[in-house]
């Protein structure tokens, strides 16, 4: 995101855009990433429910991933999974496990 | 706006309640307040016109000083007009949230009756509540008068809402001296004030649902720098306005309003500079002194917050030798808030005259002309002999 100047921005520290916290990346807050194991998954939609940032992607009606752009890595989905289909694996042995 | 020259009706009232009439004229949407000690008649007198529905204002009686300042920052984000008054311990309760007031850029108006701050507990006049918001990012008038306290909590309102300021504004009236103190001054119509503070139009309500706004968000590293500019650029701006305000003012009630006013300045080779009520009791030593042939004269500061250095330091440039009178004390600092922006101002503007620092007043002590002669019988023995003693005195102070 490019950041703007002091002449650029509403005074006041006001937002207009209604739902731009979208444009935060708070990925980027993550020290653990949940992996789902999608073998064992039966899309009862609990992690879903339970997301604080809507983070847990679906797609007719069946889970589809993780939205790793907004993910904090709270671990909440991993705690609450009925089948502990989500482990909470560190984000540096994450990243290296997906090249 | 009005054009015309207005008739005031000429009355006899204490600082308090002329700033009541100015509320009442103003009629705000909202005023919250602390209904007690350190309290002042301004907002008991107001609750009386709430009460016989001579205003339409919601009047909220708050559970302290920092509640009402955060409900006018409330009443003010939905959109309304907010005002308050306070003083002394007051205004130090409401610290953390006039920053808010500013920052958020909310024109709420404030009355503050100068008082000073315990311990010792004392309730009389000194500066060191007005002051120590000094840095809160509000726009700050003083008041000389009776009349100039309700003339310029009238102004701070428009001040405040001009488009291109957006800051909360206060005027400080000096305690028991204009407070309580019963003078002759011009209220005007209703309709006049009415007419001069418009219709206040936001920009961004958060009561409009159409247009949806977040007030007071989390900002962190990556732009709270930048607000804060806008804030200092604000300021710069309203040292433009404020006299445009002041000047628009005069044109129908004819009383005209600066940044400052000299008087018998210009062709002073001695001056005093000093804030509030102070400037009265120094502008008779002027005239006796002018009787007597010194070159006397009085530099009133209206305006502390923006500080207006330029046009102060060609004020005083060719002066043989300047006192500034503090009414509150930094302690540990090279001198009071108001000698240490003077001195500023001359320095940056390459200017070293010999300036001397009077603390005085502290706690309600009197401030008498035989002590303003003092003063400038200091400044004429600096300019014959040069400074001997230590620039910074204490003036009534038991030695």
């Amino acid at each position: 995101m490019t950041l703007k100047t002091w002449t650029e921005i509403l005074a006041g520290g006001l937002i207009t855009d209604a739902g731009n916290s979208e444009e935060y990346e708070t990925g980027s807050w993550r020290s653990h990433r949940p992996i789902i194991d999608m073998d064992r998954c039966t899309h009862c939609m609990i992690c879903w429910i339970y997301c604080p940032d809507g983070s847990i992607l679906v797609s007719d009606a069946k889970v589809t991933g993780i939205d790793l752009t907004h993910c904090k890595g709270c671990g909440i989905c991993a705690h609450e999974c009925p089948r502990k289909a989500i482990s909470m694996v560190e984000e540096a042995v994450a990243k290296e496990g997906a090249q | 706006m009005v054009s015309q020259k207005v008739k005031g009706k000429p009355v006899a009232l204490d600082g308090d309640r002329a700033v009541a009439e100015a509320i009442r004229q103003m009629n705000p949407d909202v005023v919250a307040a602390y209904p007690i000690t350190p309290q002042t008649e301004i907002v008991m007198r107001f609750s009386e016109f709430v009460a016989n529905g001579e205003v339409v204002t919601e009047f909220i009686p708050v559970e302290s000083e920092h509640a009402a300042m955060s409900a006018c920052i409330g009443a003010s984000a939905a959109g309304g007009r907010a005002q308050t008054a306070t003083a002394g311990a007051g205004l130090a309760f409401m610290w953390e949230v006039l920053w808010v007031a500013s920052g958020t850029r909310l024109p709420i108006v404030m009355h503050v009756v100068n008082r000073s701050l315990s311990a010792p507990l004392n309730i009389h006049c000194d500066h060191s509540d007005s002051m120590g918001a000094r840095d809160a990012g509000w726009i700050q008038l003083y008041d000389e008068t009776v009349q100039e306290a309700y003339d310029n909590a009238i102004q701070a309102l428009r001040i405040a809402e001009h488009p291109d300021i957006m800051l909360p504004t206060l005027h400080a009236l000096d305690g028991f001296i204009l407070g309580h103190g019963v003078e002759r001054l011009e209220l005007l119509p209703d309709d006049a004030v009415r007419s001069f503070i418009g219709i206040y139009e936001p920009q961004h309500p958060l009561l409009d649902v159409d247009h949806p706004v977040t007030y007071g968000p989390m900002v962190l590293t990556d732009y709270f720098f930048e607000y804060k500019r806008q804030q200092a650029a604000a300021m710069e701006r309203a040292l433009e306005i404020i006299p445009q305000i002041g000047e628009e003012y005069g044109t129908f009630t004819g009383r005209y309003y600066g940044l400052m006013e000299g008087y018998r300045l210009e062709d002073a080779e001695f001056a005093t500079i000093a804030l509030g009520s102070t400037a009265g009791t120094i502008k008779t030593v002027v005239d006796e002194l002018r009787d007597q042939g010194v070159k006397a004269g009085l530099l009133k500061l209206r305006c502390f917050r923006p500080f207006p250095a330029t046009i102060l330091a060609e004020a005083l440039g060719d002066k043989k030798a300047i006192a500034v009178l503090d009414r509150s004390l930094s302690f540990g600092a090279q001198g009071g808030p108001l000698f240490l922006e003077v001195i500023t101002a001359l320095f940056t503007h390459g200017l070293s005259p010999k300036v001397l620092n009077y603390a005085y007043g502290l706690g309600g002590r009197d401030i008498v002309p035989a002590r303003i002669h003092q003063v400038y019988k200091d400044l004429i023995e600096i300019d014959r002999e040069g400074l001997t003693e230590s620039s910074i005195r204490y003036l009534g102070l038991r030695e």
